[in-house]
């Protein structure tokens, strides 16, 4: 038997396993195409960002982009991967009404990034999983095909848009080890800034690889899903199609190589042979473009400029800053959440005038509890976050300074996420100060005590968990501003 | 190598060229005649060899990311032969 | 005064320069020639008022002391280059009414030095072709006919066979051609007059129509070596829109030519001797050989070891590229649109494919496509690219014997209408010269050398070292002095 942690289908014949390789396209960010001048801007009018070249006219000739050179060897960079100095634009040809050229310049034979790889952690485990490749490549344009009866219609704003397609090995074998990488691959995308991974507006769209095998056998045939467009989709995709594969084979057929459409209404996928009849694409090098040749120069700039890594940030912060393995994943999976929380953190030392790793943990606490769990509540991000780090830092002061209590201050928080105001005014305007008057405090004690003379009594006899009351009433009668030590302290004193 | 009717029109259909029967019959021999005599360069010994990639020495530049061109949609539009409300149109197409 | 059209690019310039004529009086000359050739069918479409605009223009600009390198000089342009507001058909039925709204880069040059156009010159189709024969507008005429008395219709060569047929019959005084094996070459030498297909990279092919990408070259047609000069001259510059132009500048041509030719080593490559090729192809190279001897310069005989594998190694890489180039013809974009019946997407690609490419375009399309297929790339493409870095190789060698080299342009005289085109490799035989400069990007010029037995031109060809195109104008220049070819063929269209 297999241990519990690794997947597997449960056949009629006995376990299979699961062997999947992704190959993701990623928008590259970039101002222009490609290839042409023309916008890459999300949402605008039909063929309004369409340059001739990208609607290959006669004549009509490419000239790449530096900017998506750059991005996608800092991306191989932050992979670990292999860069290649010389590299080489392919033309793939097949005839497609979203394709102007009538091919999609790409590379085959000599990509720019070679072998890399990606740590990630799933079904309890951390796992490498190998980078093969990454070319650079153009988008295709858009079909619509509900708008007549009889016609498609032909959008080309994202022919000629730049994409890196990166080219995993068949490394993983359980569709959350797929979520995993992709989620990594992404943040890490993020990071770097080369992609901005957002999946609903298509920045970044999967051909899913599945093949079945007994475990120990070799692979066997695979399929590839389509432009499946989320994390939960790859899964789904994953699922469907590793179980229609095993009932396949279960049922003595066997496995036709070929490209599927993944369908979310109905989770599953299906052939699309109608696409591939005669696929043949003909690779060649373009002869409209020389040779890629890095210089030492171009690659040092291109190193220099990358960010601290996920993994490196979350090392870091455990070893350095203390926090727990747990914190230090959270806050580092997210390019914006980590900027968010080392601009709360700088504010909250200086503030504090103590060292970043002495306010560490109350910050990151802080972010993870009440600054998310705000946000969540809101349906916001850290990004459109009504509370600037600024202000959070100096939240994280007035606890810290002993100005507000716990619970002073997530009154003060809420306060905040509603008029967005800093918070040493609204305890100011709204006289939210915490007090250790002792006086003052003995005062209210008192007014207390003597307003419940029975429940003193009792205490006195022996009710020891009537101090409770008394702090609550004290507390309520302060407003909630009473020191809470020094209000137990005096308590205790006063009731004997 | 030679080809036969079913490889030109595997051929034509890569290239999406309609070919008649008479076509095909025709394009057979001729095919077969260009490609024999192109055949002669197998025997070129081209051990060591890298296949040439510029025809003369030059370096591929780059263009900066700038956005120099769009906005023109009815200059791409003006030539197609079917053109609806800002779209190229084409034959319905199924996927 | 002499007919204004029997002057040439330098005397239309040095005229309206000096007064000797107006820049209007000239284009009216070649819009009257153009208009009264069209038994040669040389041009697709007649721009007379574009000519008139530009010499109009030149003459204002005379007045004002602002004249430009070609003012007053009005051009054909072949239709392989985009011309705004201009129809553009690269001698095609899929470009039928194509009229771009963009200018190619060599156009603009021209344009912007001061030229006009008197129309857009017919060629073969996407210039694939020899003869001019698969012009899906016609087979242009060449203006000369045999000695013989017959009247037999001859080929002005090809693809630049509008381009050709209009210098050589006075109706341009100079003209844009392309060169991807010989496009220009080929139809200077079967009409008697100086083409040159300059280093790959030197004219932007941006806005040319793409045959080849990685053979195709801009060049000027015209009557001699200082107009050929001149002209390219204003086409050549670096263009950033074309990732293979050459970030070099353009040497001052014209002003630097000179005949003095003395010392230079010119090279006889001995694989050029081809069995086969009519006697007096040989005869006419013998008399070249004397005459650059007689120049100054020293004769070595050379060897081009792979010479014979550069026309198989073209028919493999030209179509290959050209099945890819021309894939956006599909009805999509711009141009020829036929939809079957109740068709579908991909009906449409191949009906309009079928119905808009002639045969010879079809054949080259199947050609590369079947070379380029699953399988076939490393048999085919790549040892194509590997016998062409051998062809390359061998010139490179070559240039530690010698300066340049002589060679015939072609392997024979015009030949009549339809007398090749049954045979596809006896037509692709007519670049076996042309062809090894192409696959190695040089510059190479046809200049005109004799009459054969029955009267038609002969040409020969000098190549030299990449980027040294005033060497080759040099030396060309040199030969046509000996030379003395006045030959022109007598009006009868
Ligand atoms: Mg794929
Ligand atoms: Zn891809």
């Amino acid at each position: 038997m297999a241990d519990a942690s690794v997947y597997r289908i449960q056949g009629a014949t006995g376990e299979w396993e699961v062997v999947i390789g992704l190959e993701v396209h990623a928008q590259v960010t970039s101002n222009a195409k490609l290839f042409s001048g023309a916008s890459t801007e999300f949402g605008a009018e039909p063929n309004t960002q369409v340059s001739l070249v990208d609607a290959a006219f006669p004549g009509m000739l490419p000239v790449l982009n530096e900017e998506c050179v750059r991005q996608a060897v800092r991306t191989g960079m932050a992979l670990g991967a292999q860069i290649n100095a010389w590299s080489r634009f392919d033309r793939k040809n097949y005839f497609y009404a979203d394709l102007p050229q009538g091919y999609q310049i790409s590379q085959l034979y000599h990509p720019i990034v070679g072998e890399g790889s990606i740590e990630i952690e799933a079904d309890g485990a951390t796992k490498t999983v190998g980078i093969e490749r990454i070319h650079i490549e153009q988008d295709a344009g858009k079909l619509m095909h509900d708008q007549h009866p009889s016609f498609s219609y032909v959008d080309l704003n994202r022919s000629g848009v730049a994409l890196m397609e990166i080219v995993s090995k068949p490394d993983m074998r359980s569709p959350e080890e797929a979520g995993a990488y992709v989620r990594k691959l992404r943040s890490i995308l993020r990071y770097v800034g080369s992609c901005d991974g957002n999946m609903e507006q298509g920045s970044m769209r999967a051909d899913v690889n599945v093949s079945v095998r007994k475990p120990g056998e070799p692979f066997g045939t695979r399929t590839e899903s389509k432009n499946v467009n989320s994390v939960r989709f790859i899964m789904a995709a994953i699922e469907y199609e590793a179980n229609r594969q095993v009932d396949i084979l279960e049922g003595g057929g066997s496995i036709v190589q070929e490209t599927r459409l993944f369908d979310p209404d109905k989770g599953e996928t299906r052939s699309l042979r109608s696409k591939e009849d005669a696929h043949d694409y003909r690779y060649f090098p373009d002869p409209d473009l020389l040779p890629l040749e890095l210089t030492p120069a171009f690659l040092e700039e291109c190193r220099a400029s990358l960010p601290e890594l996920p993994d490196a940030k979350r090392a870091r912060y455990e070893e350095a800053l203390g926090l727990s393995a747990y914190n230090a994943q959270v806050l580092t999976a997210e390019a914006e959440t980590a900027r968010w929380f080392e601009a709360l953190l700088a504010e909250a030392a200086l503030k504090a005038g103590k060292p970043e790793t002495q306010v560490a943990k109350a910050a990151a606490n802080w972010l993870i509890s009440d600054l998310f769990g705000a946000l969540n509540r809101l349906g916001r991000t850290v990004e459109d976050s009504p509370v600037s780090p600024a202000q959070g830092a100096e939240l994280l002061a007035l606890i810290g300074d002993g100005t507000l209590s716990g619970t002073l201050g997530k009154q003060v928080f809420e306060i905040m996420l509603e008029t967005g105001q800093d918070p040493a005014r609204i305890v100011e305007e709204r006289g939210l100060k915490q007090t250790s008057d002792t006086g003052a405090i003995e005062a209210v004690i008192a007014d207390v005590m003597a307003a419940n003379a029975d429940k003193v009594a009792e205490y006195r006899a022996g009710k020891d968990k009537l101090f409770g009351f008394f702090v609550g009433q004290t507390m309520k009668a302060m407003a909630g501003k009473g020191n809470p030590q020094v209000v137990n302290e005096l308590l205790k004193k006063a009731l004997g | 190598m030679s080809v036969d009717t079913a490889t030109v029109r595997h051929i034509a259909k890569l290239a999406r060229i309609a070919v008649s029967d008479g076509e095909v019959e025709a394009l057979v021999p001729e095919l077969n005649n260009i490609l024999g005599w192109i055949e002669q360069l197998q025997e070129v010994d081209v051990t060591g060899v890298e296949p040439m990639t510029a025809v003369i020495p030059n370096q591929l530049r780059m263009r900066a990311d700038v956005v120099t061109d769009g906005d023109r949609r009815d200059a791409v539009l003006k030539n197609a032969p079917l053109a609806e409300h800002g779209f190229f149109a084409v034959p319905k197409v199924i996927e | 005064m002499s007919d204004l059209t029997d002057l040439g690019v330098a005397a239309i310039r040095d005229g309206v320069r000096d007064g000797a004529f107006s820049a209007h009086e000239v284009a009216e000359a070649f819009n009257a020639n153009v208009a009264k050739a069209k038994g040669l069918n040389a041009f697709i479409i007649d721009t007379p008022e574009h000519a008139l605009a530009a010499a109009d223009q030149a003459d204002r600009d005379r007045a004002e002391g602002k004249l430009k390198p070609l003012s007053g000089v009005p051009l054909g342009i072949k239709d392989l280059f985009a011309t705004k507001g201009y129809q553009t058909t690269a001698g095609s039925s899929m470009l039928g009414g194509f009229e771009p709204v963009y200018e190619s880069t060599v156009s603009r040059h021209l344009f912007g030095a001061g030229a006009g156009m008197l129309g857009k010159l017919n060629m073969d189709e996407f210039a694939m072709g020899s003869s001019n024969e698969t012009s899906a507008y016609g087979n242009v005429i060449s203006p000369w006919r045999r000695s013989d008395g017959g009247n037999a219709a001859l080929t002005p060569g090809g693809s630049s066979g509008g381009s050709a047929a209009a210098v050589a019959a006075r109706l341009a005084p100079g003209v844009t051609g392309t060169d991807t094996g010989g496009s220009i070459r080929q139809p200077a030498a079967f009409v008697g007059i100086t083409g040159i297909k300059p280093t790959y990279g030197r004219c932007s092919r941006y806005g040319m129509v793409a045959f080849a990408s990685s053979l195709d070259q801009a060049g000027p047609m015209a009557r001699d070596v200082r107009d050929c000069a001149i002209l390219l001259q204003a086409m050549a510059g670096y263009d950033p829109k074309d990732s293979t132009s050459l970030q070099l500048d353009v040497p001052a041509w014209e002003a630097s030519l000179s005949s003095d030719i003395r010392g230079k080593r010119i090279g006889i490559p001995k694989e050029y001797r081809i069995e086969g090729v009519p006697e007096e192809i040989d005869r006419v190279w013998e008399q070249g050989i004397a005459w650059m001897r007689d120049a100054g310069a020293e004769i070595v005989e050379v060897s081009l070891p792979h010479t014979r594998y550069a026309l198989p190694t073209y028919y493999i890489i030209a179509p290959a590229e050209a099945s890819s180039n021309l894939a956006r013809y599909d009805g999509v974009k711009y141009g020829r649109r036929e939809m079957p019946d109740k068709g579908g997407l991909a009906d449409m690609y191949q009906a309009t494919r079928a119905a808009g490419f002639g045969a010879e375009v079809k054949r080259r399309i199947m050609i590369g496509t079947y070379v380029l297929s699953a399988g076939f790339y490393d048999a085919y493409f790549n040892q194509a690219q590997k016998v062409r870095a051998l062809i390359a190789r061998d010139f490179e060698q070559v240039w530690q014997h010698c300066d340049y080299l002589l060679t015939p342009t072609a392997p024979s005289a015009a030949f009549a209408i339809g007398e090749k085109m049954a045979d596809p490799i006896a037509m692709y035989l007519n670049d076996v010269f042309a062809v090894p400069a192409s696959l190695a990007g040089l510059p190479a010029m046809s200049v005109p050398a004799g009459l054969n037995d029955q009267g038609l031109p002969l040409g020969l060809q000098i190549i030299g070292r990449a980027f040294d195109e005033q060497g080759v104008l040099n030396a060309g220049l040199a030969f046509e002095e000996r030379a003395g070819f006045t030959a022109r063929p007598e009006s009868w269209w």
